[in-house]
């Protein structure tokens, strides 16, 4: 049984793992970010002090997520050279760069802005806050495109040459960074982050208001979320729907895998709901299936012939099961939020909106949903690769350092066991922080409610004024 | 020689040098952490570099990511070399990363991030000092790619520069809160600062003994016409920026412990130049070898000419919005 914890599969699961506790936290640090610069656009024109409230109460919770999302993310930015170190030598010409770009014109700007973001209200003035805020906002959303550059030339490369090395090299620079599949996955994510972003706001919101506190503050969360998801949810489905034809016309085995089709359709191809994946056969047993429906999706034609995995080389085929799961939670989750998005319209018009405890609760129950599809989808587009890294040129196999398995096993349970604790105990506090309602800040004072000057010893603070443990 | 990957050399070097002297210090608070009097020191320690940190942290993400980007064969056969040290100095780099904010957190738990706090910043340094000391001994490479054993970063030498990275950070820590802070904790730190400073030299001085003998071109480069002329100006160098800083603490002056402290930094890593060029991962890689196409380096060029001096211009203006001694009330949490 140790042979199938070979050097390569032991760095896949810690690139799978690493990444995917990593994907959390930007996908909720870019929607917050902007949460947060809206919100102190809104408290300098309006002067409207809830939301300077929920301002002050975001941003503590934003600076937790940041933090964990910086040192997850410092590990990835390692990573490939240690364990895919010939995928690095292969790709770095082209790759590199483009990572380069993202520290220089994202990361040091998220850094550089977020000290006086969270510490300087009081020394730099509200304008300048606010330049601070918009700042970071806008690193988080320079650091998604060019993140998403990256991954998506790795789906669909394009502008590059291979030189005698067998290193890709960069032919247009152009082609490279805007390659055909980018625009569609970085509208795709950051809706994403925005959708995701509005749940948990809109989660937090819902508890207060069950909790009976029906005041500004919790009100205010809950409606602006809520509208995030009336407007952004419709979009998102849209836009993945786009995302979906790209990847037919560039990646097609990925297609075939999403829709579970083992068999060529030459007749119009259906659409199935869902099934279990049979591997061995070759086949989804137990389908629920509507006719003619995935050609209607994917062509828009009934009758549209589509191709299955039938046509691809075995060796070439990515795994079905996971891909045809994955893809199934994220559009249910996707179905759901605009549910959500509607029930919530429709009561906001009846003027119930803050009323409804059963929309309340359901919106407390979304509120993880969107890092779970923001998983399932990662999951599809990054399995569905496979068996490649760069697709159709380099296989995950040939991309491997020369590291023994040994030491990727060690490196993989001592991450393991650093992420459980470290993300635990960080996102037990996130959770803790919005247990708490949102508190009116003082006005006037330092922007902290807690250890105000000279009132209280440091050493006698309770910090957040936490109950005591 | 004027060839793009010599340009980017110097850049990679800048972001690496700029790391080591801004992380440097903020890694030798978290060293000398457990040595606050009370929870008040701490509290003004750690807001000491509470809103820059991060800042000063994404030079390291500047170098590894500009190694990859520039010279992706150096990467990739860093990388590997240096797998154990590298993986625990990020494992370290979490653990300290997250106690900014978790320490805030929770009252019960606040031991263990201060202890996560410590040990974090000192397994990374170390770590730091041991990658150092593992390329100044030489990295075997065979046909694009690593080619020695796991262990090979571990040695007396390799040992020998994580113990004087530790000390060296730690005076970086100490003589920066000497510039931060007021009172009881600074007169401690210019205590503190005045041990570091003596053990820091003489780990320097020992190391430069040690070092010509790793190579036999080191030896040569340094023993030679015209590198001699540098044995000779680097020690003078050295000897002028302790005696600056063993004045400046003396004379309970700010500022100019720290800056000298500094520049004992920046003239021990232009030593390291001097004997690593022209490789990039020695004794045999080069740093024209290992450079991408000269098309990836005019890319990435345009970028950093644009870039890098904004950057160095908003850190500057953080760096100034925060200036002044720390106020131990102040902070967010």
């Amino acid at each position: 049984m140790f042979d199938t914890f070979t050097a390569e599969t032991l760095a896949r699961m810690q690139f799978a793992f690493t990444v995917s506790f990593h994907i959390i936290f930007p996908a909720f640090s870019i929607g917050l970010a902007s949460y947060l610069a809206v919100l102190n656009g809104l408290w300098l024109r309006t002067r409207d002090e809830t939301y300077l409230t929920l301002f002050t109460y975001w941003k503590k919770i934003f600076a937790v997520a940041f933090g964990m999302g910086v040192v997850s993310g410092i590990v990835m930015s390692y990573q490939f050279g240690t364990n895919w170190s010939v995928f690095s030598d292969r790709t770095g010409p082209i790759l590199g760069p483009l990572m380069a770009y993202e520290v220089l014109s994202a990361f040091f700007l998220e850094a550089g802005f977020l000290g006086i973001m969270l510490f300087g209200r009081e020394r730099v003035g509200e304008k300048l806050h606010m330049f601070a805020t918009a700042m970071v906002a806008f690193g988080t959303l320079m650091s998604a495109t060019w993140i998403l550059s990256v991954n998506s030339w790795m789906q669909t490369p394009a502008g590059y040459g291979i030189n005698e090395l067998g290193q890709f090299v960069p032919e247009d620079w152009w082609q490279i960074v805007f390659n055909p599949s980018f625009p569609y996955r970085l509208v795709h994510m950051v809706l994403a982050a925005y959708l995701t972003t509005a749940l948990v706001v809109g989660g937090v919101g819902g508890l207060h208001l069950l909790r009976n506190r029906t005041d500004g503050p919790a009100r205010r969360m809950f409606s602006m979320a809520m509208w995030m998801l009336v407007v952004v949810a419709p979009l998102q489905i849209l836009a993945g729907d786009q995302h979906g034809l790209n990847t037919l016309e560039h990646q097609p085995a990925k297609v075939m895998a999403m829709e579970g089709h083992y068999e060529s359709h030459p007749h119009g191809a259906p659409l199935i709901l869902f099934g279990i994946p049979n591997a061995a056969e070759r086949r989804i047993d137990y389908a629920i299936e509507i006719p003619n429906l995935s050609s209607l999706i994917l062509k828009h034609s009934w009758n549209a012939p589509l191709d299955g995995l039938d046509t691809i080389p075995d060796d070439e085929e990515p795994p079905v099961a996971i891909v045809f799961w994955s893809f199934r939670v994220m559009v249910g989750l996707g179905f759901a939020m605009l549910g959500l998005g509607a029930w919530s319209l429709w009561r906001r018009l009846r003027g119930r909106l803050y009323e409804d405890r059963w929309l309340h609760r359901s919106a407390i129950a979304m509120g993880p949903m969107g890092f779970v599809a923001v998983l399932a989808g990662w999951i599809t587009t990054e399995v569905g690769r496979q068996p490649f890294t760069v697709y159709g040129l380099l296989r995950t196999s040939d991309s491997l350092a020369p590291v023994a398995a040994p030491a990727v096993a060690a490196s993989l349970l001592a991450f393991i066991i650093v992420y459980f604790f470290i993300f635990g105990a960080g996102t037990f506090y996130l959770l803790r922080m919005m247990n708490k309602p949102p508190a009116t800040p003082h006005l006037g004072l330092k922007d902290g409610p807690i250890r105000t000057a000279g009132i209280t010893p440091v050493a006698q603070t309770n910090p957040d004024g936490l109950p005591g443990e | 020689m004027f060839e793009l990957s010599f340009i980017w050399a110097g850049i990679i070097a800048f972001a690496i040098l700029t790391y080591v002297i801004l992380d440097g210090f903020d890694l030798g608070i978290g060293i000398l952490f457990p040595f606050a009097a009370g929870e008040r020191e701490k509290a003004t320690m750690m807001n000491s570099i509470a809103p820059i940190w991060d800042g000063n942290e994404t030079w390291l993400v500047m170098g590894g990511g500009g190694l990859f980007a520039v010279f992706p064969l150096a990467y990739a056969i860093i990388m590997p070399a240096l797998y154990m040290p590298i993986i625990l100095m990020l494992l370290a780099l979490i653990f300290r990363g997250v106690a900014f904010e978790y320490r805030w957190r929770t009252k019960r738990w606040k031991p263990v991030w201060d202890l996560a706090f410590f040990g974090g910043s000192l397994v990374a340094a170390f770590m730091q000092g041991i990658a150092l000391g593992a390329l100044v001994q030489g990295i075997e490479v065979a046909e694009r790619a690593y080619a020695g054993g796991w262990w090979d970063w571990l040695s007396g030498f390799s040992i020998l520069t994580g113990c004087a990275v530790v000390v060296g950070y730690a005076l970086l820590g100490a003589t920066w809160l000497v510039l931060k802070t007021e009172g009881s904790l600074q007169s401690q730190m210019q205590v503190y600062a005045t041990r570091l400073a003596a053990a820091t030299l003489g780990f320097i001085g020992l190391i430069s003994i040690l070092t010509p003998f790793q190579d036999p071109v080191y030896f040569q480069r340094w023993f030679n016409l015209p590198g001699s002329l540098l044995s000779v100006l680097m020690p003078g160098a050295v000897l002028a920026a302790a005696w600056a800083l063993f004045r400046g603490l003396k004379a309970g002056k700010d500022a100019q412990p720290f800056l000298a402290a500094l520049s004992l930094f920046i003239l021990c890593f232009i030593g390291i130049g001097i004997s690593f060029y022209p490789n990039i991962a020695p004794p045999g890689l080069t740093i024209a070898e290992a450079a991408a196409p000269d098309e990836s380096l005019r890319f990435a060029l345009v970028g950093t000419v644009i870039l890098v001096p904004m950057i160095l211009g908003y850190t500057a203006y953080a760096y100034w919005v925060f200036r002044g001694k720390i106020d131990p009330e102040e902070g967010y949490h």
